[in-house]
């Protein structure tokens, strides 16, 4: 599809999808932060909830903080290339990109597997429901972000739409940032 | 639709967009892609358009049902039967979420947004037509899972509007399973339909104005509607979590709002009305945005202190996120919080005050014509300082603390929120119907609907005022069993409310058949009927796919009326000297 004259233009000289990423993130920083700020304040009102803290598993937390920034990283890498027009290595730095989210993924999974193995379920009281809702929030843009970095792979392969690398980088580093706000509320703060 | 042919051409060297008009409309379009899967944005408003109209047309006949009830309890309901408390409750909460969210919402933003921000603007669409779409498919379905709500078994949620926990949250205390959590899934979805909207009113307007067009040449009703769309982004986010917590207390079992286990019931409160107050300003800014074009159009004056209805619209902007828990004075907030929130809240009313002075100041003076939309945009100023003088009564947490969940709030939020989402709605319509459709709409008929909708509509209300000074409680399903509350004169009142309602109904006739027969017959419009100076009076009427022949340079602000160095006394902003 042709884009529309107004698409093109750029009154400010801030590309338009540029622009429209960043409004989708302020509109996200809200929603994360609502959450959050939501959580905060249970957590100053409920001294017990370090307690249930406790059972989460900080190491894993920690592995996969290393794994998303690593892939911010990649993330990184691969608006390198797309700047210079090489987008065949753009699309494998984000299929490395990619790589970083399934394995994030994975060991979530683990975590997820064994805390409800103990009992600890999103209905055992306010914490574990703050902590599936947030870390699952979280999670779902992880796939998000993997699945549209593919489809942008896709199209960067073929030298196409190369600005889109950028954009979805951005993306992916919000989501490394909401991460690393998540990481400490949930499992560091005991 | 667009091709893979089309060569769409950067504004070049002298600031001229060429050839936009003649890409588009030669290829025959079949009727889906025309009309429900269109990607052009004055389809996809008309689509938001009348969505949002045929909501309201649903919002209007539940509220008919409950003030039938109300006027005459436990009396059969012509078109509707005997009112259950169960169905009385549904009724209520579900007028309440229809009439803000899925006619307000999408008419005054989405609708007018879409269909004058490219016109204004001066260019051929949204910046991302795809994802206009798609919005329009989110929100058209958030309104089938709205509807599919109110038939599923136990009925639609009846928990009001507001749907505070426990009674949303438990469906041993709301007996509406199924109701309550497609009410809270529909809510989110249409939150997310905004939200995929507003980011494109947002980069649109910062992006794509015509050549010339600097940020103060802005019509101001854009202006209003991408702060809106702003106001909605910055509040919205907190309430999409909180939904989906909503959700998961009343499916699955968390405690988020549970206090036996951990969680806490006021937190739904603040995240609510986060959003719940801004909303308000949401929805009043393109009402605002709306009375200035036309007031200043008609006066044929320019807009008194353009800049200050700016900032007064920031202002209002920044302190709507601050004056929120003045909804919550009896919930049990610290009473030291609650001085502050009635300091912010009778703060905020200083730059409304502001901006209904501007508009009486651009009125001073000017060659008023009373026209239709006319009567609507100074309708809208006086019964909304009724609205907004009442509630200063509750934002004073003192007297709000007798005032509140009584009458008297209904009748105040409706002297708000009926000149926002009717009297504006009608303003603009009457003003853009000869853009929209080509023909204009008919005067006469358009003067009877108007006296017909404006003294009723008070004859609702006041009366309402008075049953909530003398104690009506705004959730009672049955007044005869309140002896103290069902005496003659009060039975009285809310007799008079509802038979004003009924006529102020009846009058809605006129505008339809206005409406309908003018599609047909009305008198041929032309580019420019009203003589105003923005850009989407200089495109054809209706605009083709496009919009423009030539996209249009800008060469000045909106408001060049009665320039004395000119001999018409308007002056378009497309035209250079």
């Amino acid at each position: 599809m042709a884009k529309p004259i107004a698409t093109l233009r750029s009154a400010t000289n801030i590309p338009t999808g540029r622009l429209a990423v960043w409004w989708l993130l302020a509109s996200e920083i809200v929603i994360f932060g609502g959450l959050l700020a939501s959580y905060i304040m249970h957590r100053l009102g409920h001294p017990e909830f370090g307690d249930y803290a406790s059972h989460t598993n900080t190491l894993l937390g920690g592995i996969n903080t290393f794994v998303l920034l690593t892939s911010s990283y990649f993330a990184v890498r691969a608006h390198f290339e797309a700047e210079h027009g090489r987008g065949a290595t753009a699309a494998k730095w984000l299929y490395a990109t990619i790589g970083g989210a399934v394995a994030f993924l994975c060991i979530k999974s683990y975590e997820w597997t064994h805390e409800i193995s103990e009992g600890f379920t999103i209905t055992k009281n306010a914490f574990w429901s703050f902590y599936y809702i947030a870390a699952g929030l979280h999670g779902l843009h992880v796939i998000g972000g993997a699945l549209i970095m593919f489809i942008v792979a896709q199209d960067a392969k073929k030298n196409r739409e190369l600005q889109r690398v950028e954009l979805v980088g951005l993306y992916w580093h919000f989501v490394d940032v909401v991460w690393i706000f998540l990481f400490p509320l949930l499992y560091i703060a005991k | 639709m667009a091709t893979p042919h089309e060569h769409a051409h950067p504004p070049d060297e002298h600031g001229h967009d060429h050839g936009a008009g003649h890409d588009h409309g030669h290829h025959p379009q079949s009727f889906w892609s025309k009309y429900v899967f269109s990607i052009d944005h004055k389809m996809i408003a008309m689509q938001y358009m009348f969505t949002g109209l045929a909501m309201g047309i649903i919002g209007a006949y539940f509220s008919y049902v409950f003030r039938m009830q109300l006027a005459y309890p436990g009396h059969h309901v012509p078109g509707y039967g005997v009112v259950s408390a169960a169905e009385y409750n549904m009724l209520v909460t579900n007028h309440g979420t229809v009439m803000i969210f899925w006619l307000a919402m999408p008419v005054l933003i989405a609708a007018f947004g879409n269909y004058l921000i490219p016109l204004m603007l001066g260019c051929d669409d949204m910046v991302f037509p795809r994802l206009n779409r798609l919005s329009y498919q989110i929100f058209l379905l958030s309104a089938l899972v709205l509807i599919y709500s109110w038939f599923v078994q136990g009925g639609g949620f009846g928990g009001a509007w507001t749907a505070y926990p426990p009674l949303s949250a438990k469906s041993q205390y709301n007996l509406t399973p199924a109701g309550s959590s497609l009410w809270v899934v529909a809510v989110a979805l249409e939150f997310v339909a905004f939200l995929i909207g507003g980011i494109n009113f947002v980069t649109t307007a910062m992006n794509s104005r015509a050549p010339g067009m600097k940020m103060f040449d802005m019509p101001i009703v854009i202006w209003m509607i991408v702060l809106a769309s702003m106001l909605f982004m910055g509040s919205v986010g907190p309430l999409v979590a909180g939904a989906v917590m909503l959700l998961f207390d009343q499916t699955i079992g968390t405690s988020f709002y549970d206090p036996v286990h951990g969680g806490d019931p006021i937190l739904w409160q603040h995240l609510f009305w986060f959003f719940g107050h801004p909303e308000v300003y949401v929805v009043l800014l393109p009402a605002t945005g709306i009375v200035a074009e036309i007031i200043t159009v008609f006066s044929r004056k320019k807009l008194f202190a353009y800049k200050t209805v700016l900032y007064t619209a920031f202002g209002t902007g920044v302190l709507s996120f601050f004056v929120w828990a003045h909804h919550q004075f009896i919930a049990g907030i610290d009473p030291r919080m609650a001085n502050v929130f009635t300091a912010t809240t009778v703060l905020i009313s200083i730059p409304i005050a502001e901006m209904m002075f501007v508009f009486v100041a651009t009125l001073y003076g000017g060659s008023i014509r009373l026209t239709v939309p006319m009567l609507w945009a100074l309708a809208f100023i006086a019964e909304f300082m009724i609205g907004g003088v009442t509630g200063i009564f509750l934002g004073s947490s003192g007297s709000d603390i007798y005032f509140h969940d009584t009458y008297f709030v209904l009748a105040h939020f409706h002297f708000t929120f009926v000149p926002i989402a009717f009297i504006s709605v009608m303003a603009g319509i009457s003003y853009w119907y000869p853009k929209m459709f080509g023909r204009m709409l008919n005067e006469t008929l358009g003067k009877i609907h108007f006296w017909g909708t404006i003294i009723p509509f008070n004859g609702i209300f006041i009366p309402l005022f008075l049953t909530g000074m003398a104690g009506d409680h705004r959730r009672i399903y049955n007044y005869n069993n309140f002896p103290e509350l069902a005496t003659e004169h009060m039975v009285h009142l809310r007799e008079f409310a509802t038979v004003s309602l009924l006529v102020l109904l009846a009058f809605q006739v006129v505008f339809i058949i206005n409406f309908f027969v003018s599609l047909k017959s009305g008198k041929v419009a032309g580019n420019n009927p009203w003589n105003a100076n923005t850009l989407e009076w200089q495109a054809p009427s209706p605009p083709p796919h496009g919009n423009f022949a030539e996209l249009p340079n800008c060469y000045r602000g909106p408001y060049e009326y009665s320039s004395p160095n000119r001999e018409k006394d308007y002056w378009p902003q497309n035209e250079s000297v």
